[in-house]
Protein backbone atom coordinates (compact mmCIF):
# COMPACT_ATOMS: atom_id res chain seq x y z
CA UNK A 1 0.00 0.00 0.00
CA UNK A 2 2.54 2.68 0.93
CA UNK A 3 4.78 1.43 -2.79
CA UNK A 4 1.24 2.46 -4.19
CA UNK A 5 1.25 5.97 -2.26
CA UNK A 6 4.88 6.99 -2.84
CA UNK A 7 4.01 6.03 -6.69
CA UNK A 8 1.47 8.54 -6.46
CA UNK A 9 3.09 10.91 -4.70
CA UNK A 10 6.01 10.52 -7.37
CA UNK A 11 3.77 11.69 -10.01
CA UNK A 12 1.92 14.38 -8.58
CA UNK A 13 5.17 15.65 -7.06
CA UNK A 14 7.19 15.31 -10.37
CA UNK A 15 3.89 16.85 -12.77
CA UNK A 16 4.18 20.06 -10.25
CA UNK A 17 7.52 20.29 -10.39
CA UNK A 18 7.18 20.41 -14.08
CA UNK A 19 4.61 23.44 -13.72
CA UNK A 20 6.55 24.87 -12.17
CA UNK A 21 9.37 25.15 -14.41
CA UNK A 22 6.68 25.87 -17.16
CA UNK A 23 4.99 28.88 -15.13
CA UNK A 24 8.74 30.69 -15.22
CA UNK A 25 9.21 30.07 -19.28
CA UNK A 26 5.66 31.13 -20.11
CA UNK A 27 5.78 33.81 -18.00
CA UNK A 28 8.80 34.99 -20.32
CA UNK A 29 6.51 34.33 -23.26
CA UNK A 30 3.81 36.67 -22.17
CA UNK A 31 6.06 39.33 -20.69
CA UNK A 32 8.01 41.08 -23.54
CA UNK A 33 9.35 43.75 -21.33
CA UNK A 34 11.34 40.64 -19.97
CA UNK A 35 13.83 40.40 -23.43
CA UNK A 36 17.06 41.58 -22.26
CA UNK A 37 18.64 41.67 -26.39
CA UNK A 38 20.13 45.36 -27.25
CA UNK A 39 19.10 46.02 -30.72
CA UNK A 40 22.26 47.07 -31.84
CA UNK A 41 22.36 49.47 -34.93
CA UNK A 42 18.65 50.44 -34.40
CA UNK A 43 19.43 52.06 -30.80
CA UNK A 44 23.24 53.03 -31.38
CA UNK A 45 21.82 56.96 -30.54
CA UNK A 46 20.97 55.83 -26.77
CA UNK A 47 23.41 52.86 -26.24
CA UNK A 48 25.12 52.96 -23.05
CA UNK A 49 27.63 50.40 -22.23
CA UNK A 50 27.98 49.34 -18.55
CA UNK A 51 30.54 50.20 -16.13
CA UNK A 52 32.95 47.03 -16.63
CA UNK A 53 32.73 46.68 -20.32
CA UNK A 54 36.70 47.41 -21.87
CA UNK A 55 36.19 48.48 -24.92
CA UNK A 56 39.52 50.07 -25.60
CA UNK A 57 42.44 51.68 -23.98
CA UNK A 58 42.43 55.51 -23.43
CA UNK A 59 44.46 57.92 -21.53
CA UNK A 60 42.27 60.28 -19.53
CA UNK A 61 42.90 63.88 -19.99
CA UNK A 62 41.42 66.72 -17.98
CA UNK A 63 40.19 70.02 -18.85
CA UNK A 64 43.92 71.83 -18.81
CA UNK A 65 44.65 69.13 -21.59
CA UNK A 66 47.11 67.23 -19.00
CA UNK A 67 47.28 63.47 -18.76
CA UNK A 68 48.96 61.19 -15.81
CA UNK A 69 51.55 59.42 -17.79
CA UNK A 70 55.17 59.58 -16.51
CA UNK A 71 56.64 57.53 -18.96
CA UNK A 72 57.69 54.95 -16.69
CA UNK A 73 57.23 52.18 -19.44
CA UNK A 74 55.19 50.04 -17.25
CA UNK A 75 52.35 49.39 -18.55
CA UNK A 76 55.08 48.11 -22.22
CA UNK A 77 56.84 46.12 -20.21
CA UNK A 78 53.65 44.37 -18.82
CA UNK A 79 51.77 44.17 -22.01
CA UNK A 80 51.90 40.38 -22.80
CA UNK A 81 51.53 41.35 -26.72
CA UNK A 82 53.70 44.03 -27.30
CA UNK A 83 50.52 46.37 -28.18
CA UNK A 84 52.06 49.59 -26.42
CA UNK A 85 54.94 51.38 -27.05
CA UNK A 86 56.13 54.42 -25.06
CA UNK A 87 58.76 56.95 -26.67
CA UNK A 88 59.90 60.03 -24.33
CA UNK A 89 62.89 62.04 -23.93
CA UNK A 90 65.00 62.99 -21.53
CA UNK A 91 64.54 67.06 -20.57
CA UNK A 92 65.51 69.66 -17.48
CA UNK A 93 62.45 71.02 -15.73
CA UNK A 94 62.67 74.23 -14.05
CA UNK A 95 63.70 72.49 -11.00
CA UNK A 96 67.13 72.03 -13.57
CA UNK A 97 66.64 68.37 -12.72
CA UNK A 98 66.69 66.08 -16.00
CA UNK A 99 63.05 64.08 -16.67
CA UNK A 100 61.81 61.40 -18.30
CA UNK A 101 58.96 63.24 -20.28
CA UNK A 102 56.38 61.46 -22.43
CA UNK A 103 56.37 62.54 -26.23
CA UNK A 104 54.12 59.57 -27.67
CA UNK A 105 52.48 56.59 -26.09
CA UNK A 106 51.44 54.54 -28.95
CA UNK A 107 49.01 51.85 -28.52
CA UNK A 108 48.04 49.16 -31.18
CA UNK A 109 44.85 48.08 -31.09
CA UNK A 110 44.83 45.50 -33.44
CA UNK A 111 47.45 43.73 -30.94
CA UNK A 112 45.69 44.04 -27.90
CA UNK A 113 43.63 41.38 -26.12
CA UNK A 114 42.02 43.97 -23.77
CA UNK A 115 43.47 41.92 -20.76
CA UNK A 116 43.41 45.01 -18.55
CA UNK A 117 47.24 44.47 -17.56
CA UNK A 118 48.55 47.44 -18.45
CA UNK A 119 45.34 49.54 -16.69
CA UNK A 120 45.91 47.79 -13.82
CA UNK A 121 49.61 48.17 -13.13
CA UNK A 122 49.84 51.53 -14.31
CA UNK A 123 51.50 53.37 -11.06
CA UNK A 124 49.68 56.60 -11.76
CA UNK A 125 46.37 55.65 -13.18
CA UNK A 126 46.82 57.38 -15.99
CA UNK A 127 45.06 54.52 -18.74
CA UNK A 128 41.62 53.55 -18.45
CA UNK A 129 39.71 51.28 -20.32
CA UNK A 130 36.76 53.34 -22.60
CA UNK A 131 33.88 52.00 -24.06
CA UNK A 132 33.65 52.80 -27.54
CA UNK A 133 34.00 49.17 -29.72
CA UNK A 134 33.10 50.16 -33.13
CA UNK A 135 37.30 49.99 -34.07
CA UNK A 136 36.23 48.68 -37.98
CA UNK A 137 38.45 50.84 -40.52
CA UNK A 138 39.35 50.13 -43.92
CA UNK A 139 43.17 50.14 -43.21
CA UNK A 140 45.49 48.47 -40.71
CA UNK A 141 47.83 51.22 -39.97
CA UNK A 142 44.76 53.17 -38.53
CA UNK A 143 44.54 51.15 -35.84
CA UNK A 144 48.25 52.17 -34.27
CA UNK A 145 46.95 55.47 -31.94
CA UNK A 146 48.56 57.72 -30.02
CA UNK A 147 46.73 57.79 -26.59
CA UNK A 148 48.74 60.95 -25.24
CA UNK A 149 46.79 64.27 -27.21
CA UNK A 150 49.12 66.41 -28.90
CA UNK A 151 50.47 69.37 -26.12
CA UNK A 152 49.19 67.69 -23.52
CA UNK A 153 51.62 67.80 -20.87
CA UNK A 154 51.97 66.01 -17.24
CA UNK A 155 49.73 66.58 -14.41
CA UNK A 156 51.20 68.90 -11.42
CA UNK A 157 51.62 66.65 -8.87
CA UNK A 158 51.93 63.30 -10.31
CA UNK A 159 54.83 61.65 -10.42
CA UNK B 1 -20.07 25.68 -58.07
CA UNK B 2 -20.79 27.43 -54.98
CA UNK B 3 -18.72 28.04 -52.13
CA UNK B 4 -19.56 27.75 -48.64
CA UNK B 5 -16.57 28.67 -46.03
CA UNK B 6 -18.65 26.65 -43.27
CA UNK B 7 -19.26 23.37 -45.04
CA UNK B 8 -17.02 22.41 -47.97
CA UNK B 9 -18.84 19.21 -48.78
CA UNK B 10 -20.81 20.97 -51.45
CA UNK B 11 -17.84 22.53 -52.84
CA UNK B 12 -15.79 19.38 -53.08
CA UNK B 13 -18.82 17.37 -54.52
CA UNK B 14 -19.70 19.87 -57.12
CA UNK B 15 -16.12 20.21 -58.43
CA UNK B 16 -16.07 16.30 -58.81
CA UNK B 17 -19.23 16.04 -60.67
CA UNK B 18 -17.97 18.63 -63.14
CA UNK B 19 -14.97 16.92 -63.63
CA UNK B 20 -16.71 13.68 -63.94
CA UNK B 21 -19.29 14.64 -66.56
CA UNK B 22 -16.30 16.01 -68.86
CA UNK B 23 -13.66 13.55 -68.16
CA UNK B 24 -14.08 9.57 -67.91
CA UNK B 25 -13.28 8.32 -64.52
CA UNK B 26 -9.77 7.19 -64.68
CA UNK B 27 -8.98 11.10 -65.88
CA UNK B 28 -11.57 12.84 -63.41
CA UNK B 29 -9.60 10.40 -60.43
CA UNK B 30 -6.41 11.02 -61.67
CA UNK B 31 -6.24 14.53 -61.89
CA UNK B 32 -8.45 15.16 -58.14
CA UNK B 33 -4.99 13.08 -57.20
CA UNK B 34 -2.99 15.11 -58.72
CA UNK B 35 -4.53 18.46 -57.30
CA UNK B 36 -4.72 17.16 -53.69
CA UNK B 37 -1.30 15.99 -53.94
CA UNK B 38 -0.13 19.21 -55.05
CA UNK B 39 -2.17 21.54 -52.52
CA UNK B 40 -1.10 19.01 -50.03
CA UNK B 41 2.50 19.39 -51.00
CA UNK B 42 2.25 23.38 -51.19
CA UNK B 43 0.47 22.93 -47.59
CA UNK B 44 3.49 20.86 -46.25
CA UNK B 45 6.20 23.12 -47.67
CA UNK B 46 4.48 26.24 -45.73
CA UNK B 47 3.55 24.76 -42.63
CA UNK B 48 6.73 23.32 -42.09
CA UNK B 49 8.75 26.63 -42.79
CA UNK B 50 6.45 28.75 -40.99
CA UNK B 51 6.65 26.09 -37.63
CA UNK B 52 10.19 26.64 -37.96
CA UNK B 53 10.05 30.27 -37.65
CA UNK B 54 7.59 30.00 -34.94
CA UNK B 55 10.36 27.86 -32.76
CA UNK B 56 12.54 30.18 -32.99
CA UNK B 57 10.65 32.64 -32.37
CA UNK B 58 8.80 31.37 -29.18
CA UNK B 59 12.00 29.95 -28.16
CA UNK B 60 13.52 33.21 -28.39
CA UNK B 61 10.53 34.70 -26.27
CA UNK B 62 10.89 32.08 -23.22
CA UNK B 63 14.97 33.13 -23.24
CA UNK B 64 14.45 36.54 -22.84
CA UNK B 65 15.51 37.24 -27.15
CA UNK B 66 14.04 38.92 -29.71
CA UNK B 67 14.61 35.55 -32.33
CA UNK B 68 15.11 36.19 -35.74
CA UNK B 69 14.32 40.39 -36.85
CA UNK B 70 16.34 40.87 -39.32
CA UNK B 71 15.09 39.14 -42.96
CA UNK B 72 11.77 40.80 -43.27
CA UNK B 73 9.39 42.14 -40.76
CA UNK B 74 9.57 39.96 -37.76
CA UNK B 75 12.04 38.03 -39.75
CA UNK B 76 9.23 36.64 -41.35
CA UNK B 77 11.04 35.98 -44.41
CA UNK B 78 13.98 34.02 -42.35
CA UNK B 79 13.00 31.18 -43.15
CA UNK B 80 12.53 31.12 -46.57
CA UNK B 81 15.90 32.30 -46.71
CA UNK B 82 17.21 29.69 -45.26
CA UNK B 83 15.20 27.65 -47.37
CA UNK B 84 17.21 28.99 -50.22
CA UNK B 85 20.52 28.75 -48.68
CA UNK B 86 19.95 24.85 -47.62
CA UNK B 87 18.87 24.50 -51.90
CA UNK B 88 22.05 25.63 -52.72
CA UNK B 89 24.29 23.94 -50.58
CA UNK B 90 26.18 21.40 -51.94
CA UNK B 91 25.26 17.48 -50.93
CA UNK B 92 28.54 15.66 -49.33
CA UNK B 93 29.15 12.77 -50.28
CA UNK B 94 29.91 10.28 -47.90
CA UNK B 95 33.08 7.83 -48.40
CA UNK B 96 32.21 4.12 -47.11
CA UNK B 97 28.37 5.25 -46.58
CA UNK B 98 25.34 2.72 -47.91
CA UNK B 99 25.08 5.38 -51.16
CA UNK B 100 21.20 3.82 -51.59
CA UNK B 101 20.33 3.74 -48.15
CA UNK B 102 22.22 6.83 -47.56
CA UNK B 103 20.09 8.42 -50.04
CA UNK B 104 16.48 6.64 -49.86
CA UNK B 105 16.62 7.48 -45.78
CA UNK B 106 14.82 11.53 -46.09
CA UNK B 107 12.65 10.54 -48.56
CA UNK B 108 11.56 7.24 -46.18
CA UNK B 109 10.75 10.08 -43.24
CA UNK B 110 8.86 12.65 -45.29
CA UNK B 111 6.92 10.17 -47.02
CA UNK B 112 5.77 8.81 -43.86
CA UNK B 113 4.75 12.22 -42.52
CA UNK B 114 3.12 13.04 -46.18
CA UNK B 115 0.96 9.67 -45.67
CA UNK B 116 -0.15 10.85 -42.15
CA UNK B 117 -1.60 14.27 -43.42
CA UNK B 118 -4.26 12.74 -46.53
CA UNK B 119 -6.15 11.33 -43.33
CA UNK B 120 -6.16 14.83 -41.30
CA UNK B 121 -9.56 16.32 -41.35
CA UNK B 122 -8.84 19.90 -42.29
CA UNK B 123 -12.44 21.40 -41.77
CA UNK B 124 -15.90 19.97 -43.00
CA UNK B 125 -15.17 18.61 -46.19
CA UNK B 126 -11.42 19.65 -46.16
CA UNK B 127 -10.22 15.94 -46.09
CA UNK B 128 -8.61 14.33 -48.51
CA UNK B 129 -9.26 10.54 -48.01
CA UNK B 130 -11.82 9.50 -45.00
CA UNK B 131 -10.72 6.02 -43.78
CA UNK B 132 -13.40 4.09 -41.53
CA UNK B 133 -9.76 3.18 -39.85
CA UNK B 134 -8.22 6.76 -40.25
CA UNK B 135 -6.86 7.43 -36.58
CA UNK B 136 -5.56 3.65 -36.63
CA UNK B 137 -4.36 4.39 -40.30
CA UNK B 138 -2.57 7.70 -38.94
CA UNK B 139 -0.94 5.88 -36.18
CA UNK B 140 0.54 2.79 -38.56
CA UNK B 141 1.84 5.61 -40.93
CA UNK B 142 3.06 7.98 -39.23
CA UNK B 143 5.07 5.49 -36.80
CA UNK B 144 6.81 4.73 -40.45
CA UNK B 145 9.23 7.57 -39.87
CA UNK B 146 11.37 5.97 -38.02
CA UNK B 147 12.41 3.38 -39.99
CA UNK B 148 13.86 6.45 -42.15
CA UNK B 149 15.58 7.46 -39.03
CA UNK B 150 17.28 3.81 -38.73
CA UNK B 151 18.15 3.63 -41.93
CA UNK B 152 20.10 6.80 -41.94
CA UNK B 153 21.58 6.48 -38.75
CA UNK B 154 23.00 2.70 -40.13
CA UNK B 155 23.89 3.98 -43.59
CA UNK B 156 26.19 7.21 -42.55
CA UNK B 157 28.63 4.48 -41.54
CA UNK B 158 29.23 6.96 -38.09
CA UNK B 159 29.06 5.90 -34.78
CA UNK B 160 27.39 8.73 -33.54
CA UNK B 161 24.41 8.71 -35.94
CA UNK B 162 24.07 4.69 -35.34
CA UNK B 163 23.94 5.43 -31.69
CA UNK B 164 21.46 8.59 -32.23
CA UNK B 165 19.30 5.99 -34.71
CA UNK B 166 19.17 3.57 -32.20
CA UNK B 167 18.15 5.37 -29.11
CA UNK B 168 14.97 6.82 -31.61
CA UNK B 169 14.18 3.07 -32.68
CA UNK B 170 13.91 2.08 -28.57
CA UNK B 171 12.51 5.67 -28.10
CA UNK B 172 9.66 4.98 -30.64
CA UNK B 173 8.94 1.45 -29.94
CA UNK B 174 7.89 2.22 -26.59
CA UNK B 175 5.99 5.54 -26.94
CA UNK B 176 3.74 4.01 -29.87
CA UNK B 177 2.56 2.32 -27.04
CA UNK B 178 1.75 5.14 -24.93
CA UNK B 179 0.29 7.47 -27.72
CA UNK B 180 -2.23 4.25 -28.69
CA UNK B 181 -3.60 3.48 -26.04
CA UNK B 182 -4.21 6.63 -25.21
CA UNK B 183 -5.70 7.38 -28.50
CA UNK B 184 -8.32 4.04 -27.47
CA UNK B 185 -9.24 5.66 -24.51
CA UNK B 186 -11.07 8.06 -27.12
CA UNK B 187 -11.87 5.38 -29.32
CA UNK B 188 -13.85 3.35 -26.41
CA UNK B 189 -15.64 7.05 -26.01
CA UNK B 190 -16.54 8.05 -29.40
CA UNK B 191 -16.89 3.74 -30.44
CA UNK B 192 -15.54 4.53 -33.84
CA UNK B 193 -12.20 4.84 -35.78
CA UNK B 194 -13.51 6.82 -38.28
CA UNK B 195 -11.93 10.24 -38.02
CA UNK B 196 -14.95 12.36 -39.44
CA UNK B 197 -17.42 10.17 -37.23
CA UNK B 198 -15.24 10.88 -34.40
CA UNK B 199 -15.17 14.76 -34.84
CA UNK B 200 -19.13 14.82 -35.73
CA UNK B 201 -19.41 12.99 -32.48
CA UNK B 202 -17.93 16.29 -30.09
CA UNK B 203 -20.82 18.30 -31.31
CA UNK B 204 -22.00 18.87 -28.27
CA UNK B 205 -18.46 19.35 -26.26
CA UNK B 206 -14.77 17.87 -27.07
CA UNK B 207 -14.26 14.79 -25.50
CA UNK B 208 -11.47 16.05 -23.59
CA UNK B 209 -14.30 17.98 -21.77
CA UNK B 210 -17.51 15.27 -22.27
CA UNK B 211 -15.10 12.51 -21.08
CA UNK B 212 -14.08 14.44 -18.19
CA UNK B 213 -11.11 12.57 -16.01
CA UNK B 214 -9.87 9.66 -17.95
CA UNK B 215 -9.79 11.92 -21.11
CA UNK B 216 -8.18 14.19 -19.31
CA UNK B 217 -5.53 11.91 -18.03
CA UNK B 218 -5.32 10.39 -21.55
CA UNK B 219 -4.61 13.88 -23.10
CA UNK B 220 -1.79 14.68 -20.83
CA UNK B 221 -0.38 11.56 -21.60
CA UNK B 222 -0.96 11.39 -25.43
CA UNK B 223 0.85 14.65 -25.13
CA UNK B 224 3.73 13.41 -23.47
CA UNK B 225 4.31 10.33 -25.75
CA UNK B 226 3.46 12.68 -28.54
CA UNK B 227 6.30 14.86 -28.11
CA UNK B 228 8.45 11.89 -27.60
CA UNK B 229 6.91 10.33 -30.83
CA UNK B 230 8.22 13.51 -32.25
CA UNK B 231 11.89 13.32 -31.14
CA UNK B 232 11.32 16.80 -29.91
CA UNK B 233 13.15 18.07 -26.85
CA UNK B 234 13.18 17.14 -23.81
CA UNK B 235 13.28 13.35 -25.34
CA UNK B 236 15.13 14.75 -28.66
CA UNK B 237 17.96 12.05 -27.83
CA UNK B 238 18.20 10.90 -31.36
CA UNK B 239 19.87 13.72 -31.78
CA UNK B 240 21.40 15.17 -28.37
CA UNK B 241 23.58 17.74 -30.13
CA UNK B 242 25.67 18.09 -26.62
CA UNK B 243 26.39 14.09 -26.86
CA UNK B 244 26.30 12.89 -30.57
CA UNK B 245 27.01 15.97 -32.75
CA UNK B 246 23.47 15.75 -34.83
CA UNK B 247 22.90 12.49 -34.05
CA UNK B 248 20.98 10.47 -37.19
CA UNK B 249 21.25 13.31 -39.41
CA UNK B 250 25.19 14.21 -38.64
CA UNK B 251 26.41 13.05 -41.84
CA UNK B 252 22.91 14.77 -44.11
CA UNK B 253 23.87 18.03 -45.73
CA UNK B 254 21.80 20.35 -47.90
CA UNK B 255 18.07 19.83 -49.10
CA UNK B 256 18.69 15.96 -47.49
CA UNK B 257 19.28 17.66 -44.12
CA UNK B 258 16.15 20.17 -45.02
CA UNK B 259 13.69 17.11 -45.56
CA UNK B 260 14.40 15.52 -41.96
CA UNK B 261 14.28 18.70 -40.50
CA UNK B 262 10.66 19.26 -42.00
CA UNK B 263 9.58 15.77 -41.53
CA UNK B 264 10.21 16.72 -37.97
CA UNK B 265 8.35 19.94 -37.85
CA UNK B 266 5.60 18.26 -39.67
CA UNK B 267 5.39 15.49 -37.32
CA UNK B 268 4.93 18.02 -34.66
CA UNK B 269 2.09 19.35 -36.62
CA UNK B 270 0.71 15.61 -37.51
CA UNK B 271 0.60 14.92 -33.83
CA UNK B 272 -0.83 18.23 -33.25
CA UNK B 273 -3.92 17.88 -35.58
CA UNK B 274 -4.34 14.27 -33.84
CA UNK B 275 -4.27 15.54 -30.79
CA UNK B 276 -7.10 18.00 -31.43
CA UNK B 277 -8.85 15.82 -33.61
CA UNK B 278 -9.24 13.68 -31.01
CA UNK B 279 -9.65 15.59 -27.55
CA UNK B 280 -10.51 19.16 -28.96
CA UNK B 281 -12.94 18.59 -31.42
CA UNK B 282 -11.29 19.13 -34.36
CA UNK B 283 -12.81 21.47 -36.56
CA UNK B 284 -15.37 21.27 -34.12
CA UNK B 285 -16.56 24.76 -33.24
CA UNK B 286 -16.47 25.51 -28.96
CA UNK B 287 -19.93 23.63 -28.39
CA UNK B 288 -21.83 23.00 -24.96
CA UNK B 289 -24.62 20.63 -24.84
CA UNK B 290 -28.18 22.64 -24.73
CA UNK B 291 -26.58 26.54 -25.10
CA UNK B 292 -28.48 27.04 -28.17
CA UNK B 293 -27.47 30.97 -28.87
CA UNK B 294 -24.07 30.13 -27.43
CA UNK B 295 -23.74 27.52 -30.04
CA UNK B 296 -24.75 29.83 -32.53
CA UNK B 297 -22.22 32.21 -32.29
CA UNK B 298 -19.33 29.65 -31.77
CA UNK B 299 -20.42 28.34 -35.35
CA UNK B 300 -19.74 31.95 -36.94
CA UNK B 301 -15.96 31.56 -36.96
CA UNK B 302 -15.45 29.03 -39.88
CA UNK B 303 -14.44 25.28 -39.01
CA UNK B 304 -10.95 25.80 -40.62
CA UNK B 305 -9.88 28.51 -38.51
CA UNK B 306 -11.41 26.86 -35.07
CA UNK B 307 -8.80 23.74 -36.07
CA UNK B 308 -6.08 25.87 -37.19
CA UNK B 309 -5.96 27.48 -33.94
CA UNK B 310 -6.53 24.63 -32.02
CA UNK B 311 -3.57 22.97 -33.90
CA UNK B 312 -1.60 25.79 -33.25
CA UNK B 313 -2.28 25.98 -29.55
CA UNK B 314 -0.92 22.90 -29.03
CA UNK B 315 1.86 23.52 -31.25
CA UNK B 316 2.49 25.97 -29.13
CA UNK B 317 2.38 23.54 -25.59
CA UNK B 318 4.94 21.53 -27.31
CA UNK B 319 7.67 23.92 -28.03
CA UNK B 320 6.83 25.21 -24.59
CA UNK B 321 7.78 21.58 -23.33
CA UNK B 322 10.85 21.66 -25.67
CA UNK B 323 12.52 25.15 -24.31
CA UNK B 324 11.32 24.50 -20.23
CA UNK B 325 12.53 20.73 -19.84
CA UNK B 326 16.31 19.35 -19.74
CA UNK B 327 16.57 16.28 -22.01
CA UNK B 328 16.02 12.68 -20.51
CA UNK B 329 18.76 9.86 -20.65
CA UNK B 330 18.09 6.90 -22.19
CA UNK B 331 17.06 4.50 -19.26
CA UNK B 332 15.06 8.04 -17.42
CA UNK B 333 13.46 8.03 -20.93
CA UNK B 334 12.30 4.27 -20.69
CA UNK B 335 11.58 4.01 -17.22
CA UNK B 336 9.16 7.14 -17.90
CA UNK B 337 7.41 4.97 -20.46
CA UNK B 338 7.26 1.79 -18.82
CA UNK B 339 6.96 2.24 -15.49
CA UNK B 340 4.37 5.07 -15.54
CA UNK B 341 3.12 5.98 -18.63
CA UNK B 342 1.81 2.79 -19.39
CA UNK B 343 0.39 1.44 -16.31
CA UNK B 344 -1.54 4.84 -15.80
CA UNK B 345 -2.60 4.23 -19.74
CA UNK B 346 -3.74 0.53 -18.88
CA UNK B 347 -5.85 1.98 -15.83
CA UNK B 348 -7.03 4.58 -17.41
CA UNK B 349 -8.32 2.63 -20.43
CA UNK B 350 -10.34 0.52 -17.89
CA UNK B 351 -11.71 3.72 -16.09
CA UNK B 352 -12.87 4.95 -19.02
CA UNK B 353 -15.09 1.68 -20.09
CA UNK B 354 -16.46 1.43 -16.75
CA UNK B 355 -17.14 5.07 -17.24
CA UNK B 356 -19.14 5.13 -20.73
CA UNK B 357 -20.31 1.94 -19.99
CA UNK B 358 -22.20 3.29 -16.94
CA UNK B 359 -23.10 6.25 -18.76
CA UNK B 360 -20.93 8.88 -16.31
CA UNK B 361 -20.03 11.07 -19.30
CA UNK B 362 -21.69 13.90 -20.79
Amino acid sequence: MRSIINYLKEIFGAVAALFKGMRVTGYYFFHPKEIVTQQYPENRATLTMFDRFKGEVIMPHNENNEHKCTACGICEMNCPNGSIEIISEMKVNEEGKKKKVLSKHIYHLGMCTFCNLCVKTCPSNALAMGQDFEHAVFDRSKLNKVLNKPGSVLMKGTE
Amino acid sequence: MEFNIYDLTSFTSSFDQLLMENLSPFWAVAIEMILIGVAILAFYAVVGLYLVYAERKVCAFMQCRVGPNRVGPYGFFQTIADLIKLLMKELIPIKNADKLLFNIAPYIVIIASFMAIAAIPFAKGLHAIDFNIGIFYIMAVSSLGVIGILIAGWSSNNKYSLIGAMRSGAQIVSYELSVGLSLITIVILSGSLQLSTIVEGQRDGWFLFTGHIPALIAFLVFLVAATAETNRGPFDLAEAESELTAGFHTEYSGIKFAFFFLAEYMNMFIVASIAVTMFLGGWMPFHVGGWEAFNNIMDYIPPFFWYAGKTAFIIWVMMWFKWTFPRLRIDQLLTLEWKYLLPINLVNIIIMAFVVLMGWHF
